[in-house]
């Protein structure tokens, strides 16, 4: 490690990924049992490469997530309550039950929302970065896509046009072996994504996705260029989804049960950080600790989602512009 | 008072509106080249960051301006042509149009997209569409279409001003046009349509390049005994159907002429709106003037008769009459 980490926020970082891998365990529970609905796409697997990127940004820098992104504004900061409300469709949920699973944000740090059309947030996260250069603060913006995303034309586009302009961007392409379930090598014509930046003229950099140090050193770095001034930086997490594609979708691709045997048993990057927090010198009743908080974060996040109202009807209607007009009907 | 053009018209509602708010910058291709005509003189008033050219790339920086606009920026993308927006198409309608709403309100979208409308001038099919049917189906979208020098600097400012998406689909063959205006600031409300003609036997509806062919249908069918009110619908989204509906509740007879191929289209949308909701005011069936449902060919002898003229819409006019 180049970059030393404090022990406050290392524990921060397991107490993130934690939050997330319980959040998604348990609210994949409640889908299954009925109680959630809609298209469910899960974050288990790749907290490691959420954690260690968001944690590389300040509250008040941008961040745009995918359709699999119930763990990214988690990553950022986000209470826990709103997203399950969220995800229940209820009047509390931080889109007020408008957007759901594939859609989480808060805005409140940073986390402007998430795209479920693959790519299309590519070209936002640029904007965002353009509009802080121009506005002249310092704040970066953090774009996350997947493998899947960097075959759209959004990709190629988006790229361009932050290293022609310089932004403040830093994409982060979570390749987790499959776009939704074509392996990525059968869809993506190099082997490294990363190395795609070469052709836009930005450092492109392969990192272990699980490894949650080694991401956060990596776009630490290139948050420091974007703020600096030094342009965009495409890194690529390499990492593996636990779950299929979609919660409950009747296919799965072949062999993804046997390589998901190996990297839940070798490759878990919760597991691979409790071992390297206590070779640093974490005790294990602090680890544990944390746990149990979570936990009960998570219960009362579910509880707070129960508890809270449905959307009124009339709240179909609400929103659609910020200056509204007649609606027909 | 002065004088002005279409194009001088936008050009200034732009330079004003870039004075008064520097959140206001311009981006699209070729903008800094003043290209159609639109942009003169801003890159060396603003510099390249705030008239910002592009690569050819639509989604991209359409959907940057969208991610800009999130931020507290305030984009004008120029399309450059209206069709241009195709490329763009998941940008404009999974991102800005939705943003605000599947966000709970947590995004506002002030952004204006500008929409060239280049036909009636031998481009063929892929570069004379007019669509802005395809994005009234759109919610969370507005829509405007000026029909005068006046209008489109008073509504482009408007616009600009508005925290919500505006699609400004400007129609080219008006350019011919020059209006006095104001010398002083003004803009014009979104969403009101204008009574150009006041008249009480038949209403003639009309919008963007038609309005010009609607005015002379009424000055013709004047002539002729006939008192016909022209409408410009300047507006799309919102749509005025109060000023359309008191209309046909005095004349009984609606005609509506709209540029856009037929289906679908404006005119279908508010012959729809007038049938269910005027129906005991009207004493004819209703006539829409619209361009026919096939591709716009390169041949200037196939496509100057698709388009609405002054001869269709007296003659439309007089069938409503009969």
């Amino acid at each position: 490690m180049a970059i030393t980490v404090s022990e406050t926020d290392m524990l921060e970082m397991y107490r993130r990924m934690t939050r997330i891998r319980q959040f998604e365990e348990t609210t994949q529970a409640l889908l299954l049992k009925g109680e959630l609905y809609g298209s469910f796409h899960t974050s288990s697997g790749q907290e490691a490469s959420i954690v260690g990127s968001c944690m590389a940004l300040r509250t008040d820098d941008y961040m745009v997530g995918t359709h699999r992104s119930h763990g990214h504004p988690i990553g950022k900061g986000a209470k826990i309550d709103r997203l399950l409300a969220e995800l229940m469709g209820k009047e509390t949920g931080i889109n007020q039950g408008k957007g759901g699973s594939m859609h989480l944000s808060d805005f409140g740090v940073g986390s402007l929302g998430e795209t479920s059309i693959v790519g299309s947030g590519l070209p936002v996260a640029t904007g965002a970065a353009l509009g802080s250069k121009m506005q002249g603060n310092d704040r970066v913006t953090l774009c996350f896509f997947g493998d899947g995303a960097s075959s759209q034309g959004t990709f190629h586009e988006s790229l361009n046009m932050a290293s022609l302009w310089n932004l403040p961007v830093i994409y982060v392409c979570e390749n987790n072996g499959f776009g939704e379930l074509t392996p990525t090598h059968e869809a993506v014509s190099v082997p490294d994504i990363a190395s795609r930046a070469a052709g836009y003229g930005m450092p492109g950099i392969v990192v272990d996705g699980q490894d949650v140090l080694a991401v956060y050193e990596v776009v630490s770095e290139a948050v420091r260029r974007a703020r600096a001034g030094e342009g965009p930086t495409l890194v690529e997490t390499k990492t593996f989804r636990f779950d299929n594609h979609s919660i409950g979708m009747p296919v799965e691709t072949p062999g993804h049960a046997e390589m998901l045997v190996h990297w839940r048993g070798n490759r878990c990057p919760i597991d691979l950080f409790d071992r390297a927090l206590k070779e640093f010198g974490c005790d294990e009743v602090t680890l544990r600790e944390i746990d149990a908080q979570v936990a009960d974060e998570v219960s009362a996040a579910v509880e707070f989602g129960r508890t809270s109202p449905e959307p009124p009807p009339e709240a179909a209607f609400t929103h659609l512009y910020t200056n509204p007009i007649r609606i027909d009907s | 008072m002065h004088t002005v053009t279409y194009l001088q018209a936008i050009n200034e509602a732009l330079r004003e509106e870039m004075d008064r708010d520097e959140r206001v910058f311009i981006m699209g291709e070729d903008v800094g080249w003043n290209l159609l005509g639109a942009t003169g003189g801003l890159k060396d008033r603003f510099g390249t960051e705030r008239v910002r050219n592009t690569p050819i790339a639509e989604a991209g920086f359409v959907g940057a301006g969208a991610g800009a606009a999130m931020v507290g920026m305030r984009p004008v993308v120029d399309m450059l042509i209206a069709p241009f927006v195709y490329p763009a198409f998941d940008q404009i309608v999974s991102i800005i149009a939705k943003s605000t709403y599947l966000y709970g309100g947590q995004a506002k979208m002030p952004i204006v997209l500008r929409a060239p409308m280049l036909y009636g001038a031998g481009n063929a099919a892929q570069h004379s569409d007019r669509p802005y049917p395809t994005f009234m189906t759109i919610p969370g979208l507005k829509l405007i279409a000026p029909a005068s020098p006046y209008d489109a600097k008073g509504m482009l400012k408007a616009a600009i001003r508005d925290d919500d998406p505006v699609i400004c689909f400007e129609d080219w063959t008006l350019t011919g046009l020059r209006n006095e205006i104001p010398d002083e600031d003004y803009v014009i409300e979104l969403g009101k349509a204008a009574v150009k003609r006041e008249g009480s036997d038949i209403t003639i509806v009309a919008l963007a390049g038609a309005v010009p062919h609607a005015l002379a249908a009424g000055e013709q069918l004047a002539g002729e005994g006939i008192s016909a009110e022209v409408i410009d619908l300047r507006s799309i989204v919102p749509l005025d159907r109060d000023t359309i509906l008191a209309s046909v509740e005095k004349t009984g007879r609606l005609v509506v002429a709209d540029p856009a191929h037929i289906m679908g289209s404006v005119a279908s949308e508010i012959s729809a709106i007038v049938a269910q909701e005027g129906f005991w005011s009207l004493r004819a069936p209703i006539i829409r003037v619209a361009t026919p449902h096939t591709h716009i060919p390169f041949s200037a002898t196939l496509e100057r008769p698709l388009y609405p003229t002054t001869e269709k819409i007296v003659n439309a006019a007089k069938r409503a009459m009969a």
